[in-house]
């Protein structure tokens, strides 16, 4: 995408600043309707998924003791798998979002919860809940605009570095706490400077990482294989642990590369962002820089109803199980103020997030103006922007995107 | 050869101790008590912060009172007749607190038992005497209060109650006269009520005036007028004789001290704190723990108020949407600037540690007290 106030026709232009104004008011009260309707059944839900969860984890690690049997490998990582999904999407992500602090329950609570996850919940709150859901798909701002490590935005410039992107991204999904874990601590950008430059914060929140890290992979990787030696399933253990973490890794990214990178979500540029900032422009912001996934309950479930992710940057406060109520009254604000509710099932947002990813790996209007006729000479040039310096590249780039233009035109004539 | 010290068993409490950490290590984040917590929550060894009851039975007493029975954790570490407990109890899924008279004294059961007098507007007394079932779990704060017999007994005392100030005295004497030898002490108690029909254990106390236990004088405002701390010489001729315990409604408290007070009469008093949402208005002095003090108007949020008189406030997006800046009000009122909600936190009624909020889009709603 390109950000919206470069596109030819922005979406947004045919509001007034009235109607955003009036959009907001609108949204307000939806939210204030559940605020009000919020109570024992909401409370009574988050302590069965929790409890369920706790259950299904103990059981599943049980069952794990025995895996030196084939069968109850397979049984036991495949519940592990599914509580540590549980644990870090709809308990873990919605907890640390305050989206349980009116219970005024201390163990289920943003301030006190802590994750199954790589990364501390202090790093996620603030890399999170503070940068993502407040500058959400500001180009140069949001860093999960590609994680610092891709180009997920026309407006990112293109780099060689970025050919590689789909494979970064590929190992990105497989370690994937790991890789929130870095981006939580800015490591990219920490460990680019001289050592006595970092501030006295990155070395405290870095040494908490690492402890938690230690923690996490001593739970899974010594304690629960060395409690399998009677059995002799240490190994077996070993590798379901592994392969749960993997799954939910692979599965969490999937979620969230579903959540902003699909084709046709929006993207803003920095200086089109208003330092006072109405909530109207700012909830206007979020339903178009958001995608969401259709399916089943239990879908919905397992990606922590971050499935209605449109709905939860409108409102990431309000408890998640209480999206899918409120999701066809903001279509409908979406249909009355014509923008594009953005929904597609997972394999189609999972594919085009990945095509996303794999398109703007190479220059913006390269794959547009490659075919297989120029096939050789597009390669040359490709090697030439990668090789010859940002001066060529800057030119080639330049070029590219004319062609593009051009050819456009041509076909709309 | 062996040497003895290898053989020797470690100490329970090391052992202990290192099993103990080996379970945390299994199951960190958590920690061994959050997991036992799903399975056990009465279990000892909650700590205080985990401490519960369960709900045993729930027995009306009159129209808008009950007494509910509680099965406390085994860190429940007892109480004397005449104490009060605090209880946390799930309203529409919001944890609020409360402290109610214990009616029992220490039962054989371990069971405990509160009688609560359903309040007009009373949301968690309403809650507690019509909705409560049994099998919920309750929060449980250790017994605490001053309002508790001598030891040994004077031999003549008096009790003077009103309403649900009751419920101490009820406990003291359930207590005296489970006991195998009954006291010999020469109990009067002066029961006042609104009515005949509004008298909370009216004929437990009847039972214990025909068995000889004690003098019952009942009072009723709409039969006998309100009680006049006159008419106490007449109700009780020997009034100068008696150690005075007194419960119920500050006026009649207050009444009482002072009536006493000019006799050079002791009285215990136990006042129950009457729920004031206090004075919420439009901005208000909100005082940090920190010790700054900021006189804040009803626009502008906790935070900026803060920052202002240089108090080190977390902060984050500061549009109320990443819960970086949370903070408990330990007192007072705030006011939600988006959509007016207003949160009050009353010592001692709301959770032990003030209630958590969010100080980006609060702002004062009357004077409020801000831990940091």
């Amino acid at each position: 995408m390109t950000v919206i106030t470069k596109q030819d026709v922005n979406p947004t232009a045919h509001l007034t600043p009235e109607d955003v104004e009036q959009l907001g008011v609108e949204l307000d009260a939806i939210r204030q309707d559940i605020l009000d309707a919020r109570g024992a059944k909401d409370a009574a839900y988050i302590r069965k998924v929790v409890d369920v969860q706790r259950k299904l984890e103990l059981g599943s690690r049980a069952v794990l003791l025995g895996s030196a049997l084939p069968p109850l490998w397979v049984l036991g990582t495949l519940g592990l798998s599914v509580a540590k999904i549980l644990e870090n999407m709809e308990i873990g992500h919605n907890v640390m979002h305050g989206q349980w602090d009116w219970m005024r329950d201390p163990k289920i609570h943003s301030t006190t919860w802590e994750w199954d996850n790589a990364s501390t919940a202090e790093g996620w709150k603030h890399s999170h809940n503070e940068i993502h859901h407040t500058y959400t798909n500001i180009v140069g701002k949001d860093n999960d605009l590609g994680y610092g490590i891709m180009r997920i935005d026309e407006d990112q410039r293109w780099h060689p570095f970025h050919l590689g992107q789909p494979l970064w991204n590929f190992i990105n999904a497989c370690f994937f706490e790991y890789g929130i874990a870095a981006y939580d601590l800015e490591l990219g950008k920490n460990l680019s400077m001289p050592k006595e430059k970092r501030s006295d914060k990155f070395r405290s929140d870095l040494s908490k990482t690492l402890k938690k890290i230690r923690k996490q992979a001593t739970k899974d990787y010594v304690v629960h294989p060395a409690l399998g030696l009677p059995l002799g399933s240490t190994l077996p253990i070993l590798a379901a642990n592994f392969t749960a973490n993997l799954v939910r890794n692979l599965w969490s990214h999937s979620v969230i590369m579903c959540g902003h990178f699909p084709e046709g979500v929006e993207t803003f540029e920095r200086k089109s962002i208003p330092a006072d900032e109405t909530r109207g422009q700012w909830y206007l912001r979020q339903m178009l820089g958001s995608a969401n996934i259709s399916g089943s309950k239990a879908m919905h479930l397992m990606t922590g109803n971050l499935s209605h992710q449109i709905e939860h940057h409108l409102f990431p406060d309000l408890p998640s199980s209480r999206y899918a109520e409120i999701a066809p009254k903001v279509e409908a604000l979406f249909d009355k103020y014509e923008l594009n509710y953005h929904e597609a099932p997972l394999p189609q947002q999972v594919a085009s997030a990945w095509h996303r990813v794999v398109r703007l790996s190479l220059p913006n209007g390269f794959l547009a103006t490659t075919t297989p006729k120029n096939l050789p000479a597009q390669a040359k040039l490709l090697w030439a922007m990668s090789t010859k310096g940002p001066k060529i590249r800057r030119a080639a780039q330049a070029r590219l995107v004319q062609l593009e233009k051009r050819q456009k035109a041509a076909q709309a004539a | 050869m062996t040497s003895p010290a290898l053989y020797a068993p470690a100490p329970r409490g090391g052992l202990r101790q290192r099993l103990r950490r080996l379970a945390d290590a299994a199951v960190t984040p958590l920690d061994l008590d959050d997991v036992l917590d799903v399975f056990h929550p009465l279990r000892a060894g909650t700590g205080e912060s985990g401490l519960r009851g369960r709900i045993v039975e729930v027995r009306p007493e009159t129209a808008d009172s009950a007494t509910l029975v509680i099965k406390p954790g085994r860190d429940w570490a007892g109480h004397l007749p005449g104490q009060y407990v605090r209880v946390g109890v799930d309203v529409d899924g919001v944890r609020l607190w409360r402290t109610y008279s214990l009616t029992h004294g220490p039962r054989r059961d371990g069971c405990i038992s509160i009688t609560v007098k359903a309040i007009p507007d009373g949301v968690v007394s309403g809650y507690l005497v019509r909705r409560a079932r049994v099998g919920q779990m309750l929060q449980l704060a250790q017994a605490d209060g001053e309002f508790v017999l001598p030891d040994p007994l004077p031999a003549k005392l008096l009790l003077v109650t009103a309403g649900s100030g009751i419920t101490p005295v009820i406990g003291m004497l359930r207590n005296l006269y489970s006991r195998a030898v009954a006291p010999a002490t020469d109990i009067t108690l002066v029961h006042v009520n609104v009515t005949e029909d509004s008298a909370i254990f009216r004929d437990e106390l009847r039972a214990h005036a025909a068995a000889g236990h004690l003098r019952l004088v009942e009072r009723y405002d709409d039969r006998d007028g309100m009680l006049d701390t006159a008419d106490l010489e007449t109700l009780v001729p020997d009034l100068d004789e008696r150690l005075a315990y007194a419960c119920g409604p500050a006026g009649l408290l207050d009444a009482l001290e002072a009536h006493h007070e000019a006799r050079g009469l002791d009285l215990t008093t136990e006042r129950f704190r009457p729920v004031v949402l206090g004075e919420t208005g439009e901005g208000g002095t909100v005082s940090f723990a920190s010790g700054q003090v900021v006189d804040s108007d009803g626009a502008t949020p906790i935070l900026d108020a803060g920052e202002s008189v240089g108090v080190l406030m977390p902060s984050g997006c500061r549009i109320g949407v990443c819960f970086g800046c949370v903070l408990p009000l330990q007192s007072g009122a705030v006011r939600d600037l988006r959509n007016g909600a207003i949160t009050v936190a009353v010592p001692g009624e709301t959770g032990p540690e003030g209630i958590p909020v969010q100080t980006c889009i609060n702002a004062a709603a009357g004077p409020c007290t801000i831990k940091i």
